[in-house]
């Protein structure tokens, strides 16, 4: 087994951030009050005052944070982006974590001591192209996207001098990261170019007898009944009617938990797990964090006998999004 | 994490039909004093008010279910301030007493309690997460909280509110 397994955690605000990093993570990731990261949600984020109070407290307390920029310029605004990889590496932060390949060598150029992570809206998913970020800009981890078996990741990893980062924890979405052009298409707002999937301003919730509806952009894309419990309200998971019969075409919404498969991750070689999550509030950061901590911790302390605890399961079930919670791509029995 | 949790309550049936008939002034006072309190230079501008420029002219609902309580306000250039009118607002928060105390407490995530159907917001989404995210990225431990809790009481919210509109009652020459 290689080096220390280490836990990344989402901050949406400074908040967010000192819970994160009371609670154990290693590593906080954040972004700026812009479109040049993929949760520019109004309110949310980091102005450069907060960044600078951010990174001295985990700074502080041995704690690093990277600086999400993981959106696509586009001809027009392409100074916006290089403008925040600037901002970020003048704050001293521990990395930048970019999907977009002419901004990486913008950095690598720039910035040569600044380290590069590729994020999941690159959409790596084999180790050929890990390898050519690493050869062309020096990126030192890839976060992988959530569509390989554990099989696979472990091919990356074995195949790759480049540290593997993969998601552990939180919602999911349709796998086609930094592609996807579901909410483009539903709201004229791009995820991967604005930032914002559902974009707060097209979303719309309506209590009605019959349930409560969600409308994006005046489309409905879901009713739940009193009682049922509630998605993001994302056309990717969204109830339509597909042939007289009304279901989750496309996906359900579940989240993503692979605590269960943690000895495996360290017997392979993964890096750091990602909890996700930057949209929500410092209660959900503080309740993830401490949970992986442990059971990180646990694992490492003695992973031939590491078994979930019941109330580590409970605690993260009760922040999930929908009815149940899922290890994704990385379990596929019937491969 | 904290070693308080709010237990699982909601207040008994007789206020959820009590609560309508009452006056719905005074508990919207305490509410749009705090918030203006937490605008103020006294208090460090935990609110900040360049974040909130987007809510002026907006009017906001928040209905406490289990308290029968809707409490009506608009946030100006001036602050916030008590709404009179009954048209649906541009946001509506309903949640029970137990979870918005949660909420206020950072010990519930509003996503967490969207997901469970404790926490309705209809109306302007982006507002709602302006909202949201603003409260959640005020930065708390900066703060004494009892110097804190002695300002924010409700006695000297009421004050206050009651010596602002005496002040604006009287012109100024």
């Amino acid at each position: 087994m290689s080096a220390k397994l280490e836990l990344v955690c989402p901050a949406g605000g400074l908040p967010a951030l000192k819970t994160a990093v009371d609670h154990g993570a290693d590593c906080v990731y954040a972004g700026f009050r812009d479109e040049t990261n993929a949760r520019n949600f109004n309110g949310l984020n980091f102005d450069d005052k907060a960044l600078a109070e951010g990174v001295k407290y985990a700074h502080d307390r041995s704690a690093r944070v990277l600086i999400a920029l993981n959106t696509f310029p586009q001809a027009s605004n392409w100074s916006r982006w290089t403008a925040a990889v600037d901002r970020a590496a003048g704050h001293g932060v521990d990395a930048v974590i970019l999907a977009d390949m002419g901004l990486m060598d913008y950095a690598a150029n720039k910035h040569p001591n600044l380290r590069l992570h590729l994020s999941v809206q690159g959409s790596a998913t084999n180790y050929e192209a890990i390898n050519f970020y690493r050869e062309r800009f020096g990126i030192q981890r890839a976060v992988l996207p959530r569509v390989l078996s554990l099989a696979q990741v472990e091919q990356v990893i074995q195949n790759t001098p480049v540290e593997i980062e993969i998601f552990g924890f939180g919602g999911l979405c349709v796998m086609v990261e930094g592609r996807c052009a579901l909410s483009a298409y539903a709201t004229g707002t791009s995820p991967n170019c604005q930032g914002a999937c559902s974009p707060g301003k097209s979303v719309r919730w309506e209590q009605t007898p019959q349930g409560m509806e969600t409308r994006l952009n005046g489309i409905l894309i879901d009713k739940f009944a009193d009682g049922e419990r509630a998605g993001y309200p994302t056309l990717c998971k969204g109830r339509f009617e597909v042939d007289d019969e009304t279901y989750y075409a496309i996906e359900e919404p579940t989240s993503l938990n692979t605590i269960e498969m943690l000895p495996e991750l360290m017997r392979i070689g993964v890096r750091a797990i990602k909890i996700e999550g930057r949209q929500r509030s410092p209660a959900y950061v503080a309740q993830v964090t401490q949970v992986w901590r442990e059971a990180i911790d646990s694992c490492q302390r003695d992973a031939a006998h590491f078994a979930p605890k019941a109330g580590w399961m409970a605690e993260l079930n009760k922040v999930s999004e929908g009815q149940s919670h899922t290890l994704g791509a990385y379990y596929r029995p019937w491969k | 994490m904290t070693t308080f949790t709010i237990p699982d309550f909601t207040l008994p049936q007789v206020l959820k039909r009590l609560g309508p008939r009452l006056p719905q002034l005074p508990p919207t006072l305490v509410l749009v004093g705090a918030l203006n309190a937490a605008m103020s230079k006294r208090l460090g501008n935990l609110l900040p008010r360049d974040l909130l420029e987007p809510m002026i002219g907006k009017r906001v609902t928040i209905r406490v279910l289990d308290a029968g309580m809707t409490l009506r306000f608009a946030y100006g250039e001036r602050g916030f301030r008590p709404s009179f009118e009954t048209t649906p607002a541009d946001l509506t928060m309903s949640a029970r007493s137990r979870d918005f105390l949660a909420l206020l407490l950072r010990e519930e995530d509003p996503d967490t309690l969207f997901f469970s159907r404790r926490l309705l917001m209809e109306g302007d989404t982006d507002l709602g997460l302006l909202v949201k995210n603003t409260l959640d990225g005020i930065d708390l431990p900066r703060l004494d909280p009892a110097q804190l809790v002695a300002r924010l009481s409700p006695a000297e919210l009421l004050n206050r509110f009651v010596a602002r509109l005496a002040q604006r009652a009287v012109p100024h020459h």
